[in-house]
């Protein structure tokens, strides 16, 4: 079946508080689902649960129309998370990061790797250990290892965090490649992204 | 679209043992500190008990096994900690990789960093306690087989007590009773083989351990790991 991410009626409780309330979307092949609303709306906890990172009370997550815990492995290798924290090592430089991290999904060549370097701008720090990078930095690096992974589908926790306007710029070139490669891209997002609107659906959440 | 040579379980487990190494050499104080741990108490016995050489040796396997013990429970803290923080634990989970054999893998790296370090400086500090040179290969052993399956047993631990803050105690707590066995027939093994007696049935019921926590402790860390990272 061809790619499709599909959330049904999805409850989530974090201890006392009701977070995600009946919230349902359908993403197919070409598309991106901004997710917006408020601080503490449940953007982030809506990302993590499509993961699978949380398990909802109720509703499920299909992806290609099989619900995503049945073959978690399989989803897995076709999804990239990247939360509002980048997940790198500060005493590994870039390059050595996205070796070790992305290597564990695929096996790739340098070339690719300088590739994917190149096309989030971050070559000229990537050998640098991280923690003497600024944040935007680490982002970019990040951006990096997500074109690497080669997912299908990208879920995106503020990708614009800490960038500057060509970092902004920088996402949306990369998102639209995506789609336009027949990607599938969720994103939650604060400051505005200008997407392609016939590929684009918004979901506002309470 | 998703695609490129997939890899296998070694090259996953290479991998995450190379950036281990990497990352633990890159920092070497916390590195250091297990192993320098133990020698101070296990070289400061002799100079607070008697000098006598045959007492200490009667006190040496008691010694070794309780500092590497306690050095090994100093070292769990540290196995998931940094990970779980900066979000490399989340990207083993959603890897599509089995997040059993790459906490494994973890654990096999902590043992070649914190465990086999101390087996290798042993024969240091039972020399000091008086132990003869052709005793070392028996506490040598001991010491091997016996970290590992601590460090298999405190990665249970060690993925429980993921949330919690400062958990390092609770740590102790949860691991201290599972590690008992360890620690009275490795004790044992180390005893024998000081005695210059027929240590093997204590040393293989150490490896019988360190089989069962091979193959139960990886999992069991992956399903704590999992509720730890909700």
């Amino acid at each position: 079946m061809t790619a499709e991410l599909r959330a049904d009626n999805l409850h989530l409780w974090r201890g006392e508080q009701h977070v995600l309330r009946g919230v349902g979307f359908v993403v197919s092949a070409g598309q991106c689902l901004l997710v917006t609303g408020r601080n503490g709306a449940g953007k982030t906890s809506l990302i993590r649960t499509v993961a699978g990172l949380l398990q909802p009370e109720e509703g499920r997550v299909f992806w290609r129309g099989e619900p995503t815990g049945v073959d978690r492995s399989r989803f897995h290798s076709e999804t990239y998370y990247l939360g509002h924290d980048a997940p790198l090592k500060g005493d590994l430089t870039g390059a050595e990061n996205l070796r070790f991290g992305v290597g564990i999904r695929r096996r790739f060549l340098p070339d690719e790797l300088r590739a994917a370097l190149a096309r989030t701008a971050a070559s000229d720090f990537a050998d640098r250990p991280v923690r003497t990078l600024s944040a935007g930095q680490r982002r970019r690096i990040a951006l990096a290892g997500v074109l690497l992974t080669t997912a299908t589908l990208w879920l995106l926790d503020e990708p614009t965090t800490n960038l500057d306007a060509s970092g902004q710029e920088l996402i949306k070139t990369l998102i639209e490649a995506h789609l336009a490669a027949g990607g599938i891209a969720i994103a939650a997002i604060h400051h505005p992204l200008e997407l392609d609107a016939r590929a684009t659906t918004r979901l506002e959440l309470a | 679209m998703t695609g490129g040579q997939s890899v296998s379980p070694w090259h996953v487990a290479r991998l995450t043992v190379e950036r281990d190494l990497r990352l633990a050499f890159r920092r070497p104080a916390q590195l250091v500190q297990p192993i320098l741990f133990f020698l101070i108490v296990t070289t400061l016995f002799p100079l607070a008990l008697s000098p006598e050489l045959s007492r200490l040796r009667d006190v040496a396997p008691g010694v070794l096994w309780v500092a590497a013990l306690l050095s090994s429970l100093l070292a769990l803290e540290f196995l998931f900690r940094d990970d779980a923080q900066d979000g490399t634990l989340e990207q083993f989970a959603l890897s599509g990789q089995s997040l059993t054999w790459l906490l494994f893998a973890k654990t096999f790296s902590h043992w070649l960093l914190t465990g086999l370090p101390l087996a290798v400086v042993a024969p240091i500090s039972a020399g000091a306690l008086g132990v003869d040179f052709g005793s070392m290969p028996g506490v040598v052993a001991s010491l091997a087989i016996g970290s590992f399956a601590l460090s298999l047993i405190g990665a249970i631990g060690a993925g429980l007590t993921l949330g919690v803050q400062r958990g390092g105690v609770l740590l102790s707590l949860l691991t201290l009773p599972l590690a008992v066995p360890i620690l009275i027939f490795g004790a044992r093994a180390t005893e024998l083989a000081i005695k210059s007696e027929p240590y093997g049935a204590p040393l293989y019921l150490l490896a019988a351990f360190a089989v069962l926590g091979l193959t139960l402790a990886p999992l069991a860390a992956a399903a704590a790991v999992r509720i730890g990272l909700e």
